[in-house]
């Protein structure tokens, strides 16, 4: 085992706060470090602090030792010439994390140009082999190409592309696919292990995701509060968890709320149909002179929710399910077929029908702070939806309706005089549930509702989910982009790809046995904690005998 | 990108199409009748009749703004009521005084003011960033014929190196006119520098905290690399922005300056064309203005699509 990197007793703070505390590692040749903790846990301060790039007014004392230099204490010129050479970072968002301006083939040449002194011609011949080594080889013209050009899973490749373009000795990948689809994601997971494989590189992954960190690593070291509270090989650390956050994380992640207890009445009417609904867009013009072309996101969907059910509906981005869930909800009409939501479409009757059908279907977003006006106290905000019911409950009443909600949701009444910054992201998301709780839908519409939370405060609010479904007997179309929650909280499950309803049935039976290939893929891409170890265990097993 | 540019060059020449029905329809028909408002209330009815058959009035408007177009198109512009001369001489004689002391003061002011906006957006938050920032404040406070008097004062009177004011024209002294456009251009450009200044940096800042920006500094580059190939470029839109408004202003805006520095310009031309009711100059000035304008706009257009590749499709 030969260590390329060490940090030893690393500790930073910012403005007199403690960030990272006495945080220790090796890499290895070859080998990968998984570094797994929730936000706000440091993992991606300590990236940063081993390429130096810490952000201004950061104080950092503890060692990097790379090789035989202590990086803490070279300048920034000396660190010129290791950043990006020596030691390269690969970021999460493939999108902001290319520059607009300049072409594929400039931003990967850039860094060799650098550091080799190439002229244009020998960087641009170069480039051409380093985008095949991400796989990009056979997209003729990309060179040429600018980022917004590229999908986000190509845009992620000339990421990588950019980092190991110099065959740099540590690689550092802070979430490198948590803003990929996870059909995308497995592909960058594969090009990830098989460069480090191939080209003996250490690595040092960073990610939320036990599951990928599971797949990934041969060392995990679990971060929370700027200390790294245990660590060891990925199989025996996860065998033997000893720490209670650990524990505790592991649970998280495993996490499916109590089943469901009455069963779904399906005979009776349904509570939501939707028929052979369409939805385009039009896209913008190639020239005044061309016919307007049409973007269809929803293409001739069907299918319906009975009471109290939940749905489940996944798909990547862009397969038209979120278009699909405004016009749910009201918010744009169908181009063809018709929604009834109670035996009435709220798209052709009056005014006050469809206010009250709006009460009745209600819905929760991914990004609670985003959706609330910070300026407005809780009891406003949870409380708008009732102007829906065109003033028939009095000052008081409203207020006490506020308060039920809250307590529903788990929070206090005491909270409805307080504004969103003062709540936790898990607090706000149950604020943004009591809102839609509000008006006592028999629906809810929950888009990516715990994408944007980490592990254990989604175990929470799935939780609370499945309690709202057997308390108070709450219908739910939930839509995401990660399996585990759909199999975790719905009945039902919907699979769409580019705008089509590719398979439909009972949760459990679509996700053990896919019938559609589409289906079979996107199971099989979904990172998995137990099946990721099982994996690890029986390869291990090989190995040894 | 050639395909772009073909495109706003078609909205060009609408905007312009559509432009000049609105100054037509301004300025000969709401009014009233031209020919009285020229000679003013006092007017005697046989000088009016003339004056109407001089200017065409007589011609049904739809006629009058077809011919008056197709003039432009000549360019024959009309001839001047005060001056008697064809408007187009005189506009031509007072922009070779104001074009170049417009493009000397943007290029004046663009030089003064990128390197000082990116320097201050290096040493963010630091004095000298601070101390640049006071003195663009300053700048912009102060107004340009101030500016313009303490010049004349410091370079004209106390230093006699360079003329208080006047023009010898182009083809009498070409050394000696650009010696007198040097101080009204440095007054112009000051303010405008400091605006930009400003602009600049703030753009900079913007783009500075940009993902991009971390991953050329985690290519290795340089502070000052990063600067320079990823931020400048990105932050350059604003700034044309602003350069572009500079610009229209700058081309007639600059009354106060002309006069102070007793130079036959365009500012001056339409000023003394309104004092003396030449509707006929003020005409074909705000025409000729609001071509430069629109032409400049279409220029910012194009350099914004060669600076930035996701605004090439949008057309």
């Amino acid at each position: 085992m030969t260590s390329v990197f060490s940090a030893t007793d690393l500790c930073v703070s910012i403005s007199g706060k403690p960030i990272l505390r006495n945080v220790s590692f090796d890499l290895e040749q070859g080998k990968i470090l998984g570094l797994v903790g929730e936000s706000g846990s440091g993992k991606s301060m300590s990236a940063l602090s081993a390429m130096q790039l810490l952000p201004e007014g950061a104080h950092q004392i503890g060692d990097l030792m790379f090789e035989g230099k202590n990086l803490t204490r070279a300048t920034d010129t000396e660190m010129t010439h290791v950043r990006g050479k020596d030691i390269s970072m690969v970021f999460q968002e493939p999108l902001t994390a290319l520059n607009p301006t300049r072409t594929i083939g400039e931003q990967v040449a850039e860094g060799l140009r650098w550091h080799q002194g190439l002229t244009r011609k020998e960087a641009m011949d170069q480039t051409i082999d380093v985008l095949e080594r991400v796989g990009l080889g056979l997209e003729y013209g990309l060179i040429d190409r600018f980022p917004h050009q590229l999908s986000g899973g190509q845009r992620q490749r000339v990421v990588i592309a950019i980092a190991i373009a110099c065959k740099p000795k540590v690689l550092i990948a802070d979430e490198p696919t948590t803003a990929l689809d996870v059909t995308v994601q497995a592909q960058i997971l594969t090009l990830l292990k098989d460069i480090v494989r191939k080209e003996q590189m250490a690595m040092l992954l960073i990610s939320h995701d036990l599951a990928v960190v599971a797949d990934m690593a041969d060392t995990v070291a679990i971060m929370k509060d700027g200390v790294i509270v245990e660590r060891g090989p990925t199989c025996e650390l996860f065998d033997n968890l000893s720490h209670p956050y650990s524990k505790k994380l592991f649970e998280a992640s495993n996490h499916v709320p109590v089943p469901r207890q009455e069963p779904v009445d399906e005979v009776t009417q349904p509570l939501l149909q939707v028929s052979n609904v369409l939805r385009e867009y039009p896209l913008p013009r190639a020239s005044i002179f061309t016919r307007r072309q049409w973007h269809r996101a929803v293409q001739h969907v069907s299918f319906h929710v009975a009471p109290r059910q939940s749905m489940g509906l996944v798909g990547e981005s862009g397969c038209g399910k979120s278009t699909l869930a405004r016009t749910i909800l009201g918010l744009t009409p169908p181009n063809a077929g018709h929604i009834q939501f109670l035996g009435k479409d709220p798209y052709s009757v009056s005014r006050k029908d469809r206010q009250d059908l709006q009460l009745g279907i209600q819905a929760v977003f991914q990004d609670p702070y985003g959706s609330f006006d910070p300026r407005h106290t809780v009891e406003r905000t949870v409380g708008e939806p009732l102007h829906l019911m065109r003033n028939e409950l009095s000052r008081s009443q409203r207020k006490k309706r506020v308060h039920e909600v809250l307590e529903s949701v788990g929070l206090s009444s005491a909270d409805a005089n307080k504004y969103p910054h003062e709540f936790s992201g898990g607090q706000r998301q149950r604020i943004a549930i009591a809102r839609a709780l509000v008006t006592n839908p028999s629906l809810i519409v929950a888009d990516e509702p715990v994408s944007a939370l980490d592990v254990s405060i989604r175990a929470q609010i799935l939780d609370l989910f499945a309690d709202l479904r057997d308390r108070l007997g709450m219908a739910y179309l939930f839509i995401s982009h990660d399996l585990s929650v759909v199999q975790a909280i719905t009945d039902r499950v919907i699979v769409m790809n580019a705008g089509r309803i590719v398979e439909e049935g009972p949760t459990g039976e679509v996700f053990s046995n896919p019938k559609h290939p589409y289906t079979r893929i996107l199971v099989s891409a979904a990172p998995d904690l137990n099946e990721a170890l099982r994996r690890r265990r029986e390869k291990e097993n090989k190995d040894t005998h | 990108m050639l395909w772009f540019a073909f495109l706003r060059l078609i909205g060009l020449l609408t905007t312009l199409l559509a432009a000049s029905l609105v100054i037509f329809v301004v300025l000969e028909v709401i009014p009233g009748d031209p020919a009285e408002v020229m000679l003013g209330l006092n007017a005697q009815p046989d000088t009016l009749a003339a004056l109407r058959a001089e200017l065409g009035l007589n011609a049904p408007l739809s006629t009058r703004y077809v011919n008056w177009l197709l003039g432009m198109l000549r360019g024959e512009f009309g001839v001047s009521y005060t001056y008697s001369v064809p408007v187009s001489e005189l506009i031509g004689e007072r922009i070779q005084v104001s074009l170049p002391l417009a493009t000397g003061a943007l290029i004046l002011s663009t030089v003064i003011a990128i390197p000082i906006g990116v320097y201050s957006a290096r040493y963010h938050g630091k004095v000298i960033d601070t101390g640049i920032m006071s003195i663009a404040q300053i700048g912009i406070a102060i107004p340009n014929f101030w500016i313009a008097i303490l010049l004349v004062y410091v370079f004209a009177i106390v230093l006699r190196v360079l003329p208080s004011g006047g023009f010898p024209g182009w083809d009498v002294s070409f050394f000696g006119s650009l010696q007198a456009l040097l101080l009204p251009v440095i007054a112009l450009a000051l303010p405008q520098a400091s605006i930009l200044a400003r602009v600049m940096r703030s753009a900079l800042l913007d783009v500075l905290h940009e993902d991009y920006i971390r991953t050329a500094r985690a290519k290795g580059l340089s502070n000052k690399a990063t600067l320079w190939r990823h931020g400048v470029r990105n932050a350059l839109i604003p700034v044309l922005t602003i350069l572009g408004l500079q610009f229209s202003f700058l081309i007639a805006g600059t009354v106060i300056i002309e006069n102070l520095f007793y130079l036959p310009g365009l500012g001056r031309l339409i000023f003394q064309g309104i004092t003396q009711r030449d509707l006929i100059v003020v005409k074909s000035s705000v025409m000729l203005l609001v071509a430069l304008t629109i032409f400049v706009t279409f220029l910012v257009d194009i350099a914004y699509a060669a600076i930035d590749p996701r605004l090439r499709r949008r057309a």
